[in-house]
């Protein structure tokens, strides 16, 4: 059971990371707020699941589709909500936390609930490992995961367009000054950040349905990794991955389920007490308390 | 005969802007009407409405108490997004002493004020030097957490709550009491913001930094200011308990959170009377879409965005601008 548990532990941590990694390049890297993150990851598998199954396109098709959409959906989202309350951070998370809420109250209004709202998954395929059962889907999202996270750190470290995005969130004006259009570059990340979203639902979404309540704990969940690992560092995403992911899956096997939501919640609250910045954060120490 | 415009605050304000020195009666009515208005029309309401449209009253009155808390809070630079946190907090209070005590409302309520508010500023104790969005997030995760809490610990009735409360003896009581406990915050609370003790709590909003230069002690000033703003939440909520006659998970629902902001941000923050506005707009309108269902909270969604991004000033800062701007008639003198 112990061993069970600790692969389940892996797979979640994957999960989480997999959930946080759009909202990280959005919120934690450029510093962009979108509150909206949870409706658009909705959004996205609500797209897919429409294309495929009322429009009958192919699968593929549905899925370049719903990414683009999806991007393009973020792009707009900063030029005409963002653009005007840039700077304002309260302003902006109660914008763009109020355009998510109307998106995913809008979906709960329609009341598409139910087992036949999923996606299909890559393969049926399984396999045991260690003694413990595991399907095919988990072991691609622990992959890409993996992959996402390397890529994540290659692109804020190493492209031109990465540092960029880390360079708004830590000073824009000197950003300015080095030949960087900050709003070019924000909305930029808001558009990769959504798109992230809708890569995350495609592999994650197969192995439950798609629910708008949903939007909102994929949103505090991927606040909590960023918060827990720090604004603006790749390495934190890993690592609260692990702790979250782990806590959840232990207090699940050995506490009980009803306490998985209340270990990360938490793991918030504490890590806002005692370094608002996260465990690996460097950006903003000084800003965060007085 | 030839005629000009003529502002008509111009002359009060050229007298003194603070102290008003008032020549005639019309002068006076031009000040008080503004005040008079929502005094008058709290205390008329009641005897006008249907009984179904009293009951809306008494919740535009609890959303706007709301309103102010989360202002007065905003305010002092803690911008919450829990609110309901507060209203919780005082729902419980109240129903715990009901329910296992068998306390009368008259006790309960405001013990529960006074009890909730300093079980939510002892809550908060902790994050009080987060500044800006940090503060924030804490406020947005504990309701929902509480929310959890109880679901897993079965504390207090658990997920089916604690019902059969003493209701308030009627409905007038309800009503007069509640529209009296909203005056009482609003004019008072106004007051508060305008003394000495209020441009404390503005400037700690506007530069903590200075304002410990200049020897204060902001947290206690930001602990009060929390104290204040949750013993009204906490009445709400102790309010809306003994209305109900039931207490649940459903008192830190996400709407005692929005719709207070929402309220705050299309009335227009920084003055209370937006606050209050907003509510008196907002929780009407939403009943009168009752129809919609679920489409409610998309439009709230929509109205958040839209006055952010369009009128950011919110509704209140716009009318005392346009009012204060008012024009008559005069001739011109030879």
């Amino acid at each position: 059971m112990f061993i069970g548990t600790t692969l389940y532990a892996l797979i979640n941590t994957s999960i989480l990371a997999l959930m946080a990694i759009g909202f990280n390049l959005t919120f934690g890297i450029s510093g962009v707020a979108n509150f909206a993150y949870g409706a658009i990851y909705i959004l996205a598998a609500y797209c897919i699941w429409g294309m495929i199954n009322l429009l009958q396109l192919p699968y593929l098709l549905a899925v370049a589709i719903a990414v683009l959409g999806n991007m393009v959906l973020g792009a707009l989202i900063y030029r005409f909500v963002l653009l005007r309350i840039r700077g304002q951070a309260l302003s902006e998370v109660i914008a763009t936390f109020g355009i998510g809420l109307a998106i995913l109250e809008l979906f709960s209004y329609f009341g598409w609930v139910g087992f036949e709202y999923t996606l299909p998954v890559f393969s049926d395929r399984s396999f045991i490992i260690a003694g413990t059962y595991i399907d095919f889907q988990r072991i691609a999202i622990a992959g890409f995961a993996a992959v996402l996270i390397f890529g994540l750190w290659i692109f804020t470290h190493h492209t031109s367009v990465g540092l960029a995005f880390r360079g708004i969130a830590q000073d824009e004006r000197t950003a300015l000054t080095f030949g960087i259009d900050s709003d070019r570059i924000g909305a930029l990340s808001v558009s990769i950040g959504a798109g992230l979203a809708a890569l995350a639902a495609l592999f994650i979404i197969p192995l439950g349905s798609i629910s708008p309540g949903e939007g909102y704990d994929v949103l505090i969940k991927a606040l909590a990794v960023c918060i827990i690992g720090g604004l603006g560092s790749t390495g934190g995403v890993v690592l609260a991955s692990f702790i979250v992911g782990f806590a959840e899956r232990f207090t699940d096997t050995y506490i009980g389920s009803h306490w998985t939501m209340i270990v990360s919640l938490a793991a918030i609250l504490i890590v806002l007490t005692v370094k608002p910045s996260g465990l690996l954060g460097k950006q903003k120490e000084l800003e965060e308390r007085i | 005969m030839k005629k000009r415009k003529e502002r008509i605050d111009r002359g009060i304000k050229a007298r003194s802007s603070d102290i008003f020195a008032l020549l005639s009666w019309r002068e006076m009515l031009y000040l008080s009407a503004p005040r008079m208005l929502p005094i008058i029309g709290c205390l008329t309401l009641p005897l006008i409405l249907g009984p179904y449209w009293q009951k809306v009253l008494l919740s535009v009155a609890v959303f706007a108490l709301l309103a102010i808390s989360w202002d007065i809070l905003a305010q002092t630079g803690m911008v919450s997004l829990g609110q309901a946190l507060f209203f919780g907090v005082g729902a419980y209070c109240a129903g715990v002493m009901n329910h296992y005590f068998g306390l009368s409302p008259f006790i309960t309520l405001p013990v529960a004020s006074v009890l909730g508010g300093l079980i939510c500023t002892l809550l908060l104790l902790p994050v009080l030097r987060l500044r800006g969005i940090y503060f924030s997030m804490v406020t947005l995760i504990i309701p929902l957490m509480m929310v959890r809490v109880i679901e897993a610990t079965k504390v207090f009735g658990g997920t089916e709550g604690l019902s059969g409360m003493t209701p308030l003896p009627s409905i007038w009581i309800e009503l007069y009491l509640v529209i009296a406990v909203l005056l009482a915050a609003l004019f008072g609370f106004r007051r508060m913001m305008d003394s000495d003790y209020g441009l404390i709590l503005k400037g700690i909003s506007d530069n903590d930094r200075s304002v410990i230069n200049a020897g204060i002690n902001i947290y206690q000033f930001k602990a009060q200011a929390l104290f204040i703003a949750g013993s009204i939440g906490s009445f709400c909520g102790a309010f809306m308990t003994h209305v109900y006659m039931f207490v649940g998970m459903p008192v830190f629902a996400l709407d005692y959170s929005i719709l207070p902001i929402a309220a705050a941000v299309v009335g227009g923050p920084g003055t209370l009377a937006g606050a209050a506005l907003g509510a008196f707009l907002l929780v009407p309108m939403s009943e009168a879409l009752r129809g919609l269902g679920g489409l409610r909270i998309v439009l709230y969604g929509v109205f958040l965005v839209i006055f952010i991004i369009a009128l950011p000033e919110g509704i209140f800062h716009y009318m005392q601008r346009k009012y204060q701007q008012f024009e008559r008639w005069v001739e011109v003198e030879k």
